[in-house]
């Protein structure tokens, strides 16, 4: 970079220095403080997920104490018992992992399908198109969780197959979004400039488009992973989880039959999903406001 | 038909013709749209809005936008070779590298999420392999070349950190980063202020000195036809209806069309007392190119219109070097009377 070296002669106004636009919509990202909260938020779950199972090493599959030990009696198992008598805080550790895990991998099998059809869809318009479009139909008519179950129920419930279903049953709001985007954008002059200097479509495609189609996209991926760690707590209370991986889903529908005789046993479950998913939301809000430029001003 | 140019033409526009289809049927709005442009050359192509002239340097790159405008007929030859037939590979061989084009809107036309320099080079590295930092050096370079003040930091900003008329400097720098035989011009100054429509004129004057690049100019300025051009053709409802060499379009024009476009040019005269003649105008719209018939499309708007006007009248050599589709044109000087 020893080009860079400019004259220094050159005493002109300089622009203030918030340059590139990712910097800029980091920085508006930055002042958000919902925004901010939720990524602590998202943060402190995931820290306790990666390191509490080496500070607190208990297997939540095992009966470590009286079945129904609300939680404060008992000092070895902090906040209680299931009706077992297996420890509630080792779930909440052990299934943050399998459960931040599904609802990842589903929001990026979701944003990969939706973008492919979509971007491909509003590029090229006409015939496939309309024949995308028929095949988004079909799986948008299907009731999601529905159509999650029998998927889950045909291949046996793992985390892959059930992130897999997840992402399967998501995708067509995506690719709706990103196809609505490329149509739009696809008009624009300098896509035209493009293909004047002879790139090609899928130069186009990925490299013009896309890059401009992204700050919405990033936006919905973000509201698809609070969506998918819900859908996996639906599918695994429903008793179509991995039975052999403790999830926060399982938890609560295991116990749901105890639910006047132990609140504990579903309500810290349910709390470390609804603020997972708070958190999420929170950050796709911030995103929102950053990437869109027309909220920057305000 | 045209007279005989003075060198081999660059590039030479056949009979070239594009349809679009719509909900009403097939529209025409390119008919038979013929001309050359010789090396080093700056041919102009002028008239109203809607009149084919975007269309024409739009099919000229095959870039007619799909699935309903085609190219229905006619030729493109560069050097001889038919772009209209060419394979997609070789198409987009030719666009950036033979044939490149400017845009209206220096806003709209550089894409808002990557660098100038980023966009200049990457021009350079689809049409000459340069490695990334060779096509980074280009591009510097280039803003050099197009006069962009500080091109070692402009080089690294973005398209909303640049003014309009910097944009337009940094769009011609990528369209001619790959020293391109033919630059389409598509109204470049339009968006533009005066004073820097100047600019970007000196520019584009100055680039062609220097790299030898045949230019189009699409316009509806006429001073910009004045300052700029060599040969003029005047379109008119998607037809070439007049061209010659611009002291005769200018000078003389034998189109009552163009003689309209000209007359409806404001002059600039000041404190001479009832100088200020009133500013004549073309009445009418160009007509929905559906509901042009069999006739001259321009009769309806024409103060000679005349009976032969029922009938289209042919594009005719008149003069040295100068054609022009009109029934007037063999009556020279004797204009039939003006309809009511």
């Amino acid at each position: 970079m020893s080009d860079k070296t400019t004259a220094p002669g050159h005493a002109e106004i300089t622009p203030p220095q918030a340059s590139s636009p990712t910097r800029e919509a980091l920085a508006m990202f930055v002042r958000n403080r919902a925004a901010v909260l939720g990524l602590l938020l998202l943060a402190f779950v995931i820290g306790a997920t990666f390191a509490g199972p080496f500070l607190y090493r208990v297997d939540p599959f095992a009966v470590v104490g009286a079945p129904f030990t609300a939680p404060g009696d008992d000092m070895d198992v902090p906040l209680g018992t299931d009706h077992i008598g297996r420890d509630i805080l080792a779930g909440l550790i052990k299934g943050g992992g399998p459960t931040l895990a599904v609802g990842l991998s589903a929001a990026l099998i979701t944003v990969f399908i939706g973008v492919l059809v979509g971007a491909l869809s509003g590029y090229y318009g006409g015939f496939v198109d309309e024949a995308l479009m028929r095949f988004t139909e079909f799986f948008q008519v299907l009731p999601p969780l529905i159509l999650a179950m029998v998927l889950v129920a045909i291949f046996t419930p793992s985390l892959a197959t059930i992130a897999i279903a997840i992402g399967v049953v998501s995708w067509p709001a995506t690719a709706r979004l990103t196809r609505a985007e490329f149509l739009k954008i696809r008009e624009l002059e300098y896509v035209k400039a493009a293909r004047t200097i002879g790139a090609n479509d899928k130069r186009i495609i990925w490299r013009v488009i896309l890059p401009n189609a992204l700050p919405p996209l990033i936006v919905s991926a973000t509201l698809v992973v609070g969506v998918a760690i819900l859908f996996e707590a639906g599918l695994s209370f429903l008793g179509l989880g991995d039975p052999n991986v403790m999830s926060w889903g399982l938890m609560i529908g295991s116990s749901r039959q105890y639910i006047l005789d132990a609140w504990w046993s579903i309500t810290f479950p349910g709390l470390a999903i609804f603020l997972t998913v708070l958190s999420v939301s929170l950050i796709g809000d911030g995103l929102n406001d950053a990437l869109n430029p027309r909220l920057r001003e305000r | 038909m045209t007279a005989a140019t003075p060198a081999r033409p660059l590039l030479e526009v056949d009979n070239l013709s594009v349809e679009f289809t719509t909900r009403r049927g097939v529209i025409r709005v390119l008919d038979h749209v013929s001309f050359q442009l010789t090396p080093g050359a700056t041919l102009g192509i002028v008239g109203e809005s809607g009149c084919g002239k975007s269309m024409t340097a739009l099919a000229i790159m095959r870039l007619v936008p799909p699935p309903h405008g085609r190219i229905a007929g006619g030729a493109v030859r560069l050097e001889g070779e038919d772009v209209v037939q060419a394979s997609d590979v070789r198409l987009r061989q030719i666009r950036g590298k033979e044939i490149s084009m400017i845009f209206q809107e220096p806003m709209t036309s550089l894409n808002p999420v990557f660098t100038v320099g980023d966009q200049i080079a990457e021009a350079v590295m689809l049409h000459e392999g340069l490695s990334r930092k060779d096509a980074h050096d280009r591009a510097t370079e280039m803003l050099k070349a197009v006069h962009v003040p500080a091109p070692e930091r402009r080089v690294n900003e973005y398209p909303h950190q640049l003014s309009g008329g910097m944009r337009q400097r940094a769009m011609i720098a990528m369209a001619l980063a790959c020293r391109p035989k033919v630059l389409i011009a598509d109204e470049p100054t339009t968006a533009l202020d005066v004073t820097v429509q100047a600019q970007v004129f000196d520019l584009l004057a100055e680039l062609q000195e220097t790299t030898g690049t045949a230019i189009i100019l699409i316009t509806h300025d006429m001073g910009a036809i004045a300052e700029m051009c060599d040969r003029v053709v005047v379109m008119y409802a998607g037809r070439r209806i007049e061209e010659g060499p611009v002291e005769t379009i200018l000078g003389a024009p034998s189109h009552p069309y163009t003689q309209g476009l000209l007359a409806c040019r404001p002059e600039l005269v000041i404190g001479r007392v009832g100088a200020n003649r009133r500013l004549e105008e073309i009445p009418g719209v160009v007509p929905p190119l559906d509901r042009i018939g069999a006739g001259c499309g321009f009769a309806d708007r024409c103060k000679h219109a005349h009976d032969r006007c029922a009938t289209r009248p042919p594009i005719r050599a008149v003069g040295n070097d100068h054609a022009v589709a009109c029934w007037l044109s063999d009556t020279a000087g004797h204009l039939p009377e003006a309809r009511a």
